[in-house]
């Protein structure tokens, strides 16, 4: 006769066990960490870029990013003259906390202020996965549409932030920002939500004020 | 498509529990599964028996039970369960929800073991 056994325990805990463990080890270096999600193309590397340039000159800031494949992503971030480091996660569709912890294995955590991760272009599967960030921003761009909240709420929900890139081409791709406002909303009540454009700096102004009230 | 690797989580959960009762055969795992978790039902049933090949759990099945949607009205004082994820607005009210009580559920509840020596 089969047997019933209680179990009770979550199937990411080994994950979450981890992530847990690098928000303390964040929080005992006093280092500040952001983490990015998005779509492929929706402007991650560019905003990344833009944040960490203008934030050189006064603090001390590095990053992590996350592909299927190439380190083009992190050839262009050295050019911000930061500290970046390529995870290739191969045919891994996001990054686990496990990836973090070895990736940050010969980091002096205390010489930073902020550590950015950009995620794996992907509005899925990084919903589930805690990487024991502070920060949680999901970036949406102009060109995507505005109920791509309505299309992947889960990553909307589990993100603290959400930034609407591109701004620059929203006339061009007639793009109605109280939608996709109202649509953020709905599936993320009281959600703060920044619009900006890396490319010609406008909002970053505010992004990076609300990044430094954070700490 | 995340669920391969969570199909195989399951399934090193559910060895431990074996192994901890004397390499008991494991006939069944009930999951909780959220809508929230971000893992699809029907993907995880096909990654399940992917994983489970040349396992103790080879002739196991996943028991997917699907939990709603459940946040805490702060208007109405109430539990009220969301007919989906496309909103989160109270369904009696319409005041915006954030405080949610269940449906990022990704759990393993309990197993069903056949242990192979009775009564040890």
């Amino acid at each position: 006769m089969p047997r019933i056994v209680e179990v009770r325990q979550k199937v990411l805990k080994q994950n979450d066990v981890l992530a847990r463990d690098l928000r303390q080890r964040f929080k005992d270096s006093g280092v500040f960490v952001v983490s990015l999600a998005s779509s492929p193309g929706s402007g991650k590397t560019a905003f990344l870029e833009k944040t960490l340039t203008l934030l050189r000159p006064n603090y001390k800031v590095a990053a992590l990013v996350g592909d299927l494949e190439t380190d083009n992503d992190a050839v262009r971030l050295a050019r911000a003259q930061v500290p970046v480091k390529q995870i290739t996660t191969g045919t891994l569709c996001h990054l686990e906390a496990s990836m973090i912890q070895h990736s940050l294995e010969d980091w002096q955590l205390e010489d930073l202020d902020f550590l950015f991760i950009e995620n794996v272009g992907n509005l899925v599967c990084p919903s589930s996965y805690d990487l024991g960030e502070n920060l949680r921003l999901v970036l949406l761009s102009v060109t995507e549409g505005e109920d791509k909240p309505l299309k992947y709420p889960t990553i909307f929900n589990t993100a603290d932030v959400a930034i609407i890139t591109k701004m620059d081409l929203a006339e061009a791709v007639e793009f109605d920002l109280p939608t996709a406002e109202a649509n953020i909303q709905r599936v993320r009540p009281g959600m703060k939500t920044i619009t900006l454009s890396s490319k010609k700096g406008t909002g970053m102004d505010e992004w990076l004020d609300y990044l430094k009230s954070m700490v | 498509m995340h669920e391969l690797s969570i199909a195989m989580s399951i399934v090193e959960m559910a060895e431990e529990q074996s192994d901890l009762h004397g390499g008991a055969k494991v006939t069944a795992i009930h999951l909780k599964l959220g809508p929230m978790s971000g893992v699809v039902k029907v993907a995880l049933e096909n990654a399940f028996s992917l994983a489970r090949e040349g396992t103790i759990l080879e002739t196991a099945n996943l028991v997917i039970e699907q939990i709603p949607i459940v946040a805490n009205c702060p208007q109405c004082q109430a539990e009220r369960t969301l007919p989906s994820m496309q909103s989160f607005l109270c369904p009696v009210c319409e005041t915006p929800l954030s405080e949610i009580i269940h449906g990022r559920e990704l759990e393993v509840v309990a197993l069903e073991i056949e242990e192979l020596c009775p009564g040890s």
